[in-house]
């Protein structure tokens, strides 16, 4: 029997999973968590465990579903919770796993990855305080933990999180100082048409604004966050004392501020796409999303013969386009394999991917990566926190003093600045470091590269016995 | 000073001589040859300092090396010490001393038997026994018997040093040209022409051929084809953890090497990954990656538990004797060669380059080259034309 591995059991990883185990398939599903569901749909250990409808809103049908679509697939697939594929070799049709510490290996005929995605930070002075926090880390706690990021918190970003976040906070009892958002509301009511494409979707986004507004939360549209302010006392001096207020400049260039102990910020979400990388699948620049993405085809096939891509890993369509990518791919990878697949359910899949795809234009267009604002982080401002790089000295190595020469690309900078290097190899700051770098350099974001990705996925412990051969 | 003449198609560029190949003995050997006066113009396919002179362990060691190329590395430390001064950043070389580590009687016998080659060519050398390292060294673990250490010996950081002296050498006049990758060699009547893949053509008297494992091909195309074989370090990184590992470490056999630098990480290679050369491709080999860091947990029991955050490779080329080719050709007047380090150039480079100037302008060195002859692999005749 073919030997399938899916890497993720998000909504994109639980659909596929469904169609290969409807085709008499076992495959072998890999996911970082216990109890798989991805990040949005994540539930609580089971002593915290609460009903959907606290945990997901409007979400909790399709959070319902899925789960038990998931549980009903781990098990008959060859389940692998709590598993980082850390590296993938194509040429060998080989990943690389750990599990607990344990390293393991797992041989493949064909691969579906499924990784997801994660929050798109832009750095602000002062992010790197105890209590901030990003968008989707504080819905995390919310979801799977049951708490706040603090008692009285601030939201400040751009997309559609941002607004789903702040609901959920003040649902759940938390006090929300502010909703800080950094695109103008001219340029979402802009998009508006295009967004009544998805009606629904639409709805909750103006639902979760008219709630908060009623309730009296401070709003405000097409800010510059200035700094993210703390009580530096208490920490011995420094910038490391925890959050006491967030500073912004509104649409009109009056400075403002809010009190809060916790922010949580983000600017929508890029691909965690390491692995595809690893894999030898190219990337290509998304202008609309702003992101760079594996290159795939509608279907999910990827130039690297038998490897496949679904879901916001391979590029931003959120939790609903995942389900629909999911069994596409998986169908994908059946047919090219020679098993039997329904025209028909091929045919409405793409249908309903296509119909998405043109919602999600229309976000993209509603809610811009500021990239501007990127490039314009102070220059004494922390840029790459795992190495403790500031902006003003990634900038400096765009230009001809630079002792060891000037950086014409990102792979470059980080060869001679150490910009994304350290523990989280540039998930967090590479997105900001790339604007900085080419406004510096006076080039379009798409032509100075991106960071190559190098093997593990993640960190990965140093084994304190000889692995068994 | 800079290399004469527009680059357009069909219009040569004219230099006194031409350098391919931007690591770190390409970059040096432009400095040097520019700071004697040449017009030198430098070639490389991507950015300087982009395959085995930047992506290597970083070991500035002359402690174990094979004997032909000592007077080279003592040549060479010259020049670390002074490459503040001759760049403009010291390329974090730090002077930390290598420790040379036996796991055995049979591997310090070997560390005993070296001491006598290093002090030949004035190499200072300090064999330290079990009771003592353990007390000087706490760290290491119970299979170490012995060490031997090498004080004037340290590391740098590899992504600077090959840039930081093309930077030294545009400042004295060479012209560096990166992504300009060559496709086509020929010597006609008063010199080398070489054209780019772009279609710019190239011109000058002398050649000087530093092309890592590339310079393989190019000694080929003058007829002196060598057995050159891709090289892929297998290179890991961890996260930083306190600093306590100050030498350089080493071992008999050379199945590990690490050190850590003040910031806490911990760098360290074992073994080769895989590489692609004709795409310019190289990755570690996971399988390789575990053994390499089994092997440094039994040299270093703390290491367990630490997170490795990235592994790395790149190319070089690996000669059959595992000593470069360094030298005049046999086949082609004008033509010098120095490639093929076998995984161990980083730390050659800058005086190496510095010896190639004084052989390309004055026909001679007080540097023994004798031993990397291109043409040793073809002991029973002259190399095939």
């Amino acid at each position: 029997m073919m030997r399938v591995a899916v890497v993720g059991a998000g909504p994109a990883g639980v659909r596929a999973v469904e169609v290969l185990l409807e085709a008499g398939l076992r495959p072998v599903w890999i996911d970082e968590a216990a109890e798989g569901g991805g990040r949005i749909y994540q539930r609580p250990p089971a002593p915290l465990r609460r009903d959907a409808k606290a945990l997901y809103g409007f979400e909790a049908g399709r959070a319902t579903a899925l789960h038990a679509a998931l549980e009903a697939a781990t098990a008959r697939a060859e389940w692998r919770p709590q598993t980082l594929a850390w590296h993938i070799r194509p040429a060998a049709r080989r990943l690389f796993t750990l599990h607990r510490g344990h390293q393991g290996v797992v041989e493949y005929d064909a691969a579906l990855l499924c990784t997801g995605a994660m929050d798109r930070v832009i750095p602000v002075p002062g992010w790197t305080r105890p209590g901030v926090t990003t968008l989707g880390g504080a819905q995390i706690a919310l979801k799977a933990q049951g708490c706040g990021i603090g008692r009285r918190v601030a939201f400040l970003g751009s997309g559609p999180l941002l607004w789903l976040v702040a609901y959920q906070y003040a649902r759940a009892g938390a006090e929300v100082a502010a909703v800080l958002d950094t695109t103008p509301f001219l340029t979402k009511l802009k998009a508006a048409p295009g967004l009544l494409r998805n009606g629904p979707v639409f709805a909750k986004g103006l639902y979760y604004t008219a709630w908060l507004r009623a309730r009296g939360v401070r709003i405000a549209e097409g800010i510059t966050p200035l700094a993210i302010e703390g009580d530096d006392r208490s920490n011995g001096g420094g910038d490391g004392g925890g959050v006491t207020a967030l500073r912004w400049r509104d649409a009109a260039g009056r400075e403002d501020s809010v009190a809060c102990d916790a922010v949580g910020l983000g600017w929508g979400l890029k691909p965690e796409a390491q692995l595809a990388d690893l894999a030898g699948i190219p990337f290509d620049f998304d202008a609309r999303q702003h992101n760079w993405v594996p290159r795939r085809d509608a279907a999910g096939r990827t130039p690297v013969p038998g490897h496949y891509l679904a879901g916001d890993g391979a590029g931003i369509g959120g939790a609903e386009v995942a389900e629909l990518a999911g069994a596409r791919a998986a169908l994908a990878l059946l047919a090219d394999a020679g098993l039997p697949v329904e025209a028909a359910r091929v045919a409405a899949l793409d249908r309903a991917l296509a119909a998405q795809a043109r919602f999600r234009a229309a976000l993209e267009r509603a809610f811009p990566f500021p990239a501007a604002l990127a490039a314009a982080l102070p220059d004494a401002a922390l840029l790459c926190r795992c190495e403790g790089l500031t902006a003003g000295e990634l900038r400096a190595a765009a230009r001809a003093e630079h002792a060891p020469g000037i950086a014409p690309e990102m792979n470059r900078a980080k060869a001679f600045t150490r910009v994304g290097m350290g523990r989280c190899q540039g998930r967090v700051c590479g997105a900001a470091a790339a604007e900085i770098l080419a406004a510096e350099l006076g080039q379009p974001v798409e032509a100075i590269g991106r960071l190559r990705g190098q093997p593990p996925v993640k960190p990965m412990p140093i084994p304190a016995v000889e692995p068994v051969a | 000073m800079t290399a004469q003449g527009v680059t357009a198609r069909g219009v040569a560029a004219r230099a006194d001589i031409l350098v391919l190949g931007g690591g770190g003995v390409g970059c040096s050997a432009a400095l040097h040859l520019a700071q004697r006066g040449r017009r030198v113009l430098l070639l490389e396919r991507g950015l300087v300092g982009g395959q085995a002179s930047g992506v290597n362990y970083g070991g500035v060691r002359q402690q174990g090396r094979n004997p032909a190329e000592l007077p080279i590395a003592r040549r060479s430390r010259e020049v670390w010490g002074r490459l503040g001064a001759l760049t403009g950043t010291d390329a974090e070389f730090s002077v930390t001393g290598h420790l040379k580590l036996a796991r055995s009687a049979a591997e310090e016998a070997e560390l005993v038997a070296y001491r006598e080659v290093a002090e030949a060519h004035g190499l200072p050398l300090r064999l330290i026994g079990r009771n003592a390292l353990h007390r000087d060294y706490p760290w290491l673990g119970p299979a170490v018997v012995a060490g031997s250490l090498a004080p004037e010996d340290g590391s740098a950081n590899p992504r600077l040093m090959a840039p930081a002296l093309a930077r030294a050498a545009r400042a004295a006049g060479a012209e560096i040209r990166e992504h300009c990758a060559i496709t086509d060699f020929a010597r006609e009547e008063g010199g080398f022409v070489l054209r780019s893949a772009a279609g710019e053509e190239f011109r000058a008297p002398l050649l000087l051929n530093v092309a890592g494992f590339w310079g393989g091909a190019v000694a080929e195309a003058f007829g002196e084809a060598v057995p050159i074989t891709p090289l892929s370090p297998n290179m890991v990184v961890t996260e930083p953890v306190r600093y306590f590992i100050e030498p350089n470490l080493g071992v008999v056999g050379g199945n590990v090497y690490l050190r850590q630098i003040p910031r806490g990480n911990v760098i360290l290679g074992g073994g080769v990954g895989e590489s692609e050369p004709e795409r310019r491709w190289a990755r570690p080999l996971p399988e390789v990656t575990m053994q390499a860091l089994a092997h440094a947990v039994r040299l270093v029991p703390a290491l367990a538990g630490v997170q490795v955050i990235r592994s790395w490779s790149g190319i070089d080329g690996q000669m059959p004797d595992r000593i470069p080719v360094i030298g005049p050709s046999r086949t082609t007047p004008g033509l010098f060669h120095a490639f093929g380090f076998s995984g161990h150039g980083f730390q050659l480079g800058p005086g190496l380059g510095a010896i190639l100037a004084e052989l390309m302008t004055e026909g001679r060195t007080d540097v023994p080259l004798d031993a990397f002859r291109i043409d040793r692999f073809h002991p029973a005749g002259g190399p095939p034309h």
